[in-house]
């Protein structure tokens, strides 16, 4: 057993999330709705990626065994892989898209609101930088809930959809791992199920502004976090480490 | 206008751009200066944001999270060059809609290396290097351009873009000094890259009819076998630095030219990648369009929400 066990699982717990989303969004290079839509998508799948280094190469760290970043991203199984279900969903429409994101922004930015508080120097410096990126994605999903939910029929209908399908994903934000509770009990971690209510505040505001309706079903997924994932990400993992899988131990 | 004051006006614009003056979109100009302009810088636009989609066809599939940075990072910078040019040429009077649309219906080209596949890792540093390096050669010499949108824009992508190259080679630097299979992989897109990245810079001289014209407008500073010469020049040390073979057996230094003598461009193959025949232009063409079409309910409730703003807004000030 690793020195830091709860500590270095907890710091996957956060970073898988990124990795996950960041690979769906890098999916859409070149494919979005308009010119301006893909360069901010591109954009943020940087964000996601560029957090994710800062939070391996600190797990790498701790592990103290010689693994590398790449090596904690693209050399797993996918059972080991402990990100919420929420960021695997396929790049169904844009509607899904933005929806998708925007249940993640808000749970992401207050999280990193609260992890930057962490006792853990690290964590909290690479909260610190993250939350002025994902305060640009809250802003960015935000917008668009608005734009679409309350744009045409067709997108109201679309909206309606993609919240009614996602909304079963958002309730595992808020589950705690016994390595969360564990860094939560010594000041490291963020005790996300004090989040929960003002999530569902805020995320319902929005969605009456944008004339859509907030889900009553209290029917939930979940197993993320326990890396029993969906169907869907199995194929996201083949790509993601087709080239460490077919060239294994190789220098890029 | 009688034509004694169109031709007192032809005068002065020529007269300007011998100065080194640079046209302004509200400045006067010929008609024909003005569409040859549009055709350029949109085909350019085009060019960058059907670029995007051979490297984007890797971004899940970079084998680090480094390389998987940098790649985000340059496919963004090439969807940014599009928006700038994009906007340049609407000075010039013509919308994105419509260039899109000239785009989609395959009335305006783009730069026909984006029609072959990007099929292994190593094509992401053989088009940096090669096809960025191509690309800069060609766009050096239009920051000097007559017209001022499109030589300002020209300087910042020009900077951009030569950032880009290094990093393309610093990938084919890496893979030649790695396994076997990775130099195998690093020639491989050479291979493939090569011949393609020499047609880069368009016809023969003698067979290209633009060029005097063009010329004269400084939208061509030097003629396509010039630049095609200084682009083999600059390139093959570059090559021989990292161990990999120009695939061309005629390849051989000339002393009295201080320059390299190549063998012939297969230009049939030029012109039926340019006629739409290429490997990849349906599919290219098709994943524009897709995005167009698919996203146009997106695009549609964005100025249906829009208007309603607008109109809320003004129902609160009365």
């Amino acid at each position: 057993m690793m020195k830091h066990e709860n500590l270095y699982k907890y710091i996957i717990g956060i970073a898988d999330n990124s990795l996950i989303l960041g690979q769906r969004m890098g999916e859409l290079c070149g494919h979005g709705p308009s010119l301006e839509t893909d360069i901010a998508c591109t954009n943020i799948s940087l964000d996601l990626f560029g957090q994710v280094r800062s939070y391996y190469q600190y797990a790498a760290k701790i592990a103290g065994d010689n693994r590398t970043e790449d090596d904690i991203a693209m050399l797993r199984k996918e059972r080991e892989y402990v990100n919420v279900l929420l960021v695997e969903q396929p790049n169904t429409d844009f509607a899904y898209i933005m929806t998708r994101h925007f249940l993640f922004d808000m749970y992401h930015y207050m999280f990193l609101q609260e992890l930057q508080k962490s006792q853990d120097l690290t964590l909290s410096a690479i909260a610190t930088k993250s939350i002025k990126e994902v305060s640009y994605h809250l802003r960015f999903s935000t917008d668009w809930i608005k734009r679409l939910g309350d744009g045409t029929e067709e997108s109201h209908s679309k909206m309606q959809n993609a919240i009614d399908d996602l909304w079963t994903y958002t309730d595992e934000l808020f589950h705690l791992t016994d390595a969360d509770k564990a860094m939560v009990k010594a000041g490291v971690g963020v005790d996300v199920t004090k989040l929960k209510d003002t999530y569902y505040t805020k995320v319902s505001e929005i969605l009456q502004e944008a004339t859509l309706e907030v889900p009553e079903s209290k029917y939930f997924q979940k197993g993320g976090k326990q890396g029993i994932h969906t169907e869907h990400m199995g194929y996201l993992l083949a790509e993601l480490q087709y080239m460490q899988r077919a060239y294994p131990n190789m220098e890029w | 206008m009688s034509e004694e004051q169109i031709k007192n006006l032809e005068e002065q614009f020529e007269a300007r751009i011998v100065r080194d003056d640079k046209i302004e979109p509200k400045d006067w100009m010929p008609e024909k200066y003005r569409q040859t302009h549009i055709r350029q810088i949109s085909q350019h636009a085009h060019s960058e944001i059907v670029g995007m989609l051979p490297e984007g066809n890797w971004i899940t599939r970079a084998p680090s999270l480094r390389r998987k940075v940098a790649l985000l990072a340059k496919v963004q910078d090439e969807g940014g060059h599009g928006l700038y040019l994009y906007s340049a040429a609407e000075t010039l009077g013509i919308s994105r809609d419509e260039m899109f649309e000239q785009l989609h219906s395959g009335k305006a080209k783009y730069s026909s290396i984006f029609n072959y596949p990007a099929l292994t890792w190593a094509d992401m540093g053989a088009i940096g290097w090669l096809v960025d390096g191509a690309a800069i050669i060609n766009q050096v010499a239009l920051c000097g351009t007559s017209y001022g949108p499109y030589a300002r824009a020209m300087v910042r992508i020009c900077k951009e873009e030569s950032f880009h190259q290094r990093q393309g080679y610093e990938i084919m630097l890496k893979l030649s000094e790695g396994t076997q299979e990775q130099k195998d992989m690093a020639q491989d897109a050479l291979n493939r890259f090569w011949w393609p990245s020499l047609m880069m810079f368009g016809p023969k001289d003698d067979e290209s009819p633009h060029t005097a014209q063009s010329m004269k407008w400084k939208l061509k500073r030097k003629t396509n076998d010039d630049l095609r010469q200084q682009f083999v020049d600059q390139t093959v040390p570059q090559a021989e630095l990292i161990g990999l073979t120009i695939p061309d057996p005629d390849l051989k230094w000339n002393e009295d030219k201080k320059g390299y003598d190549f063998g012939p461009i297969d230009w049939d193959e030029f012109w039926q990648v340019v006629k739409g025949h290429g490997p990849c232009n349906k599919e290219r063409m098709k994943a524009r369009v897709n995005a167009w079409e698919e996203g146009a309910w997106v695009r549609d409730a964005a100025m249906a929400y829009a208007e309603k703003q607008q109109e809320r807004k003004e129902k609160q000030a009365v």
